[in-house]
């Protein structure tokens, strides 16, 4: 029996994958950032950024049907997050508008800026966006200020219903260290996931070798990171809700989610070893180039857990610090059952669209790029 | 003038996004066309020439394409940074279609975009061919729901108002798909993409022309261009005709605006500069009758009754209605916990003057009437403009098919120079569209004073001004990197 409740979860889980394939082609920004890290010659930046300049609008996209997704299945989130952490999500988007031209731009003639601005670009877009988004997410955890009002809209003076408490405008979520490690952890993440892309995308014998040294420094940095977020999410008290759609703190409210769904843990404990193994693999076995196609689903796998774990099991996803009652959760923030309902009959189109975007991806992707290839055919 | 407030700021915001969205959009719509027909040509005839020709013309389609995805992306989330009442007010209805845009046409896009640029010697010449005409029919695809949203925005269909989660519903899905306005839309958006990147590819070739270099590439790109263009125009023409009966039924204000109709009635005339009429054709075009009741502004503001015999309120009557219902609202929520009774009653008053909700926002009757010297004037631009640019690829055609193009240096001129021309007549065309709604943003049910995010004004401002620079930088470079590769040429022989 499909029920509203159903529909409500159905459309958390299709968030969680949106978000977790999100973070995983992060990649893009992973790998950008490490245009002058590891690329050391003109060879070498060329093909990191044409290598990732065939799949950064996959990412681009999936971002913008992120945004569309939750503006048709939780509209609340939307309206409250967009419009109240101005700021966070304004920068977010010009780090992106700014990756947007740059591939096409960089090594044009009349670029205005020159080729090293606009890879400059890329590199900014690939520390700020994997940071800014890591840390929006890591206020699920700790929370925001801002108070709902429904009623506001019969205030013909004031009736917007969403007022953020402060004037930094999301920015403040930087004070929080926990939201901070957080942008970090996926950051480095990002990284890693990068180096492992341009492993198995690019063929080239001395960015190989700086991009496995790099790969065990932010390897050892995301290690950090990742463990010291895992212990600090199974302590903290969590936002809760109950049947009634009352909103209070319980101690080690995220440990007992976890308990409580043993899919999600077992979801999240498959991801992180997918990462880890994909990692491991490729930094101990010579020529070994397939860790991305490990790392990369299980970090789908663990960020879908994550998201479940913030959504599910009677907790409020999209907390207020400012006024408990105002936090946001699967029931009081989603679009409506028929809305839901006909949002998700057009969602059983997903499976064919991953299938045939897999399918061009391997059939554009069977040979390495090569800086011969480059050479000889288009590119950026 | 007033001190700007928060709600012009975000509205210039918007607009300024949109606008130069608009600018790079068009592009992308018709040039697909016009690229993929050519290399539909390079497979049929396996000649090597229409292969060269298309893929100059995609190199220019991609320097476009980036920032149109630039500016695209700003243009989503604004409506949560910028119009957060509105998302939720409506989200349950007005998110569907943007997260359908995304799921069916961006990734489509995205995908065959790639392959389109990249894949020349990784896929085979048909499945390269496929992947061109996907790009451009996954643009046309994201129009469809974007322009569905927007029509329903212009016109909104199939929802319900609930007072229990304080928003608009869907209840009708294919009302909202199946939207009238939705449908001329569509086909009127993308028609002008067709002219747009019609004008740019014979404008562009008749530089070449001029130039006398690339002949034979110039003249075989104006014969696609000119047959899409014509085929496009001629199009875009008829679907305007049915907008403009759509905007006569449901957004009357906004035609009285364009024709700067104060006081109107049957057989109205319709105004081609102000003081030269043409008597009746109004009414013709509005209702396809010479005698049909056309509502000037004043009849609106008074009241008015219509040929049918309908009785259409005063804004006053309207305002007055739209006040009680906010006033059953309040009623309603704080009753509906403590006296199911009374707030059941409260319900009733609500359901009866639901209708006029959005009026209940405004505070004088003048505020209900657009600015109407920017609409009408804009109206103009986008007919006069529109209809001189067909006469244009008319002739064109006519020429080259004589043979005669090659040494008529004027027309080259003119092509060449009327390349702004199109964007200005697009442009112009959504201030009709948009400004012409004023001060609603979704038609009669939410004001966009009602609509606006509670962010300071200053905000605003520093993302206005910083959205101008990013847009402009981005604006500049582009024109100047085509200017660069339009001066490269294709390198095609004229054998």
């Amino acid at each position: 029996m499909i029920t509203y409740e159903f529909l409500q979860e159905y459309w958390w889980f299709l968030i969680s994958l949106l978000g977790g394939l999100l973070v995983f082609l992060l990649f893009v920004q992973g790998a950008n950032f490490l245009i002058f890290i590891a690329g050391k010659d003109e060879d070498q930046r060329q093909l990191i950024v044409n290598s990732t300049g065939r799949k950064w609008e996959l990412t681009f996209t999936t971002l913008v049907t992120f945004g569309g997704a939750f503006f048709a299945s939780f509209p609340l989130f939307y309206s409250t997050s967009f419009g109240g952490a101005y700021w966070v999500w304004i920068l977010i988007l010009i780090t992106f508008v700014f990756q947007a031209v740059s591939y096409e731009f960089q090594a044009k003639q009349g670029n205005l800026l020159g080729r090293t601005s606009f890879r400059w670009f890329l590199v900014m877009n690939g520390c700020l966006a994997p940071i800014l988004i890591g840390a929006a997410v890591g206020t699920f955890f700790t929370g925001s200020e801002f108070v709902v009002n429904k009623n506001a809209v019969g205030n013909i003076g004031a009736p917007v219903i969403s007022q953020w408490q402060n004037d930094l405008r999301g920015l403040e979520a930087v004070g929080n260290p926990f939201n901070v490690e957080f942008g970090l952890m996926v950051f480095f993440l990002a990284v890693c996931l990068g180096a492992l892309y341009l492993l198995n995308n690019v063929s080239h014998a001395a960015l190989e070798r700086k991009l496995r040294s790099t790969l065990k420094v932010f390897f050892l940095l995301f290690l950090v990171a990742f463990v010291a977020v895992v212990v600090q999410v199974l302590l903290m008290p969590g936002f809760a809700v109950d049947a009634e759609g009352i909103v209070s703190m319980v101690d080690g409210k995220y440990l007992t989610n976890f308990l409580e769904m043993p899919i999600v843990l077992g979801l999240f404990l498959v991801g992180a070893v997918l990462v880890v193994v994909g990692i491991v693999m490729t930094l101990f076995k010579k020529g070994y180039r397939c860790g991305i196609w490990w790392a990369g689903p299980g970090t789908v796998f663990a960020v879908m857990a994550i998201f479940m774990l913030v959504g599910y099991n009677g907790t409020a996803y999209y907390p207020s610090s400012a006024d408990l009652q105002s936090s946001l959760t699967l029931a009081n923030s989603c679009s409506s059952e028929f809305t839901l309902t006909a949002m998700a009959i057009v969602s059983l189109i997903i499976p064919f669209v991953v299938a045939y975007i897999a399918y061009f991806w391997r059939q554009m992707d069977k040979k390495s790029l090569t800086t011969e290839e480059l050479n000889h055919s288009e590119k950026y | 003038m007033d001190e700007m407030t928060l709600v012009d700021w975000s509205r210039l915001q918007f607009a300024l996004t949109a606008g130069y969205h608009w600018i790079f959009v068009p592009l992308t719509l018709g040039l697909a066309v016009i690229m993929a027909t050519m290399e539909t040509l390079y497979v049929v005839k396996r000649d090597e020439f229409w292969k060269q020709t298309a893929k100059f013309w995609m190199k220019l389609f991609g320097i476009n394409f980036a920032v149109g995805i630039a500016t695209g992306i700003i243009l989503e989330f604004e409506f949560g940074t910028n119009w957060s009442n509105y998302s939720w007010f409506v989200g349950d209805i007005f998110g569907a279609p943007l997260a359908i845009e995304g799921i069916f046409a961006f990734f489509m896009e995205a995908t065959f975009f790639a392959i389109m640029y990249f894949g020349w010697n990784k896929v085979s010449k048909k499945t390269h061919l496929v992947a061109t005409w996907l790009t451009g029919i996954g643009a046309a695809i994201s129009a469809v729901w974007i322009l569905v949203a927007n029509s329903w925005m212009q016109h909104p269909v199939g929802m319900e108002f609930n007072p229990d989660t304080v928003r608009h519903e869907m209840v009708d899905f294919w009302a909202l798909v199946l939207n009238p306005v939705a449908i001329s839309k569509f086909f009127h958006s993308v028609f002008s993409g067709w002219m747009t990147g019609a004008i740019f590819v014979i404008g562009l070739s008749s530089w070449y022309l001029l130039k006398k270099r690339e002949t034979r590439f110039a003249l075989a790109s104006i014969r696609v261009a000119a047959v899409v263009g014509v085929v496009g125009t001629v199009a875009l023409m008829a679907s305007g005709d049915s907008s403009g009966i759509h905007v006569a039924k449901y957004q009357p204000m906004k035609l009285a605006a364009a024709e700067g109709l104060q006081d109107g009635g049957p057989q109205a005339p319709f105004s081609i500069v102000p003081g030269v009429e043409v008597p009746g054709m109004l009414s013709m075009l509005a209702t396809h009758d010479f005698n049909g009741y056309v509502p000037g502004i004043n009849d609106m503001l008074n009241g008015y009754t219509d040929a049918e015999g309908n009785v259409h309120l005063s804004a006053e009557q309207k305002m007055e209605r739209g006040k009680t219902a906010l006033k059953a609202f309040n009623d309603y929520r704080a009753l509906r916990d403590t006296d199911p009774v009374k707030a059941e009653q409260a319900r009733k008053v609500l359901d009866e003057n639901v209708e006029y909700f959005g009026y209940g926002y405004i505070d004088s009757p003048q505020e209900l009437v657009p600015n109407v010297d920017l609409v009408y004037w804009a109206f103009r631009v986008m007919v006069g403009l529109g209809s001189f640019l067909l006469l244009l690829m008319v002739v064109v055609l006519w020429a080259e098919w004589k043979k005669k193009l090659e040494g008529m240096t004027w027309l080259q001129w003119v092509a060449l120079l009327s390349i702004p021309l199109v964007y200005l007549a697009g442009q112009a065309g959504w201030i009709v569209a948009e400004v012409g709604r004023q001060p609603w943003v979704i038609e009669g049910l939410l004001p966009v004073k009602a609509a606006v995010s509670s962010v300071s004004v200053a905000a605003v401002q520093t993302t206005f001004w910083l959205f101008v620079a990013i847009f402009t930088l981005f604006l500049v470079i582009e024109i100047r990197i085509m200017i660069n590769a339009i001066k490269q040429g294709p390198k095609i022989s004229n054998k």
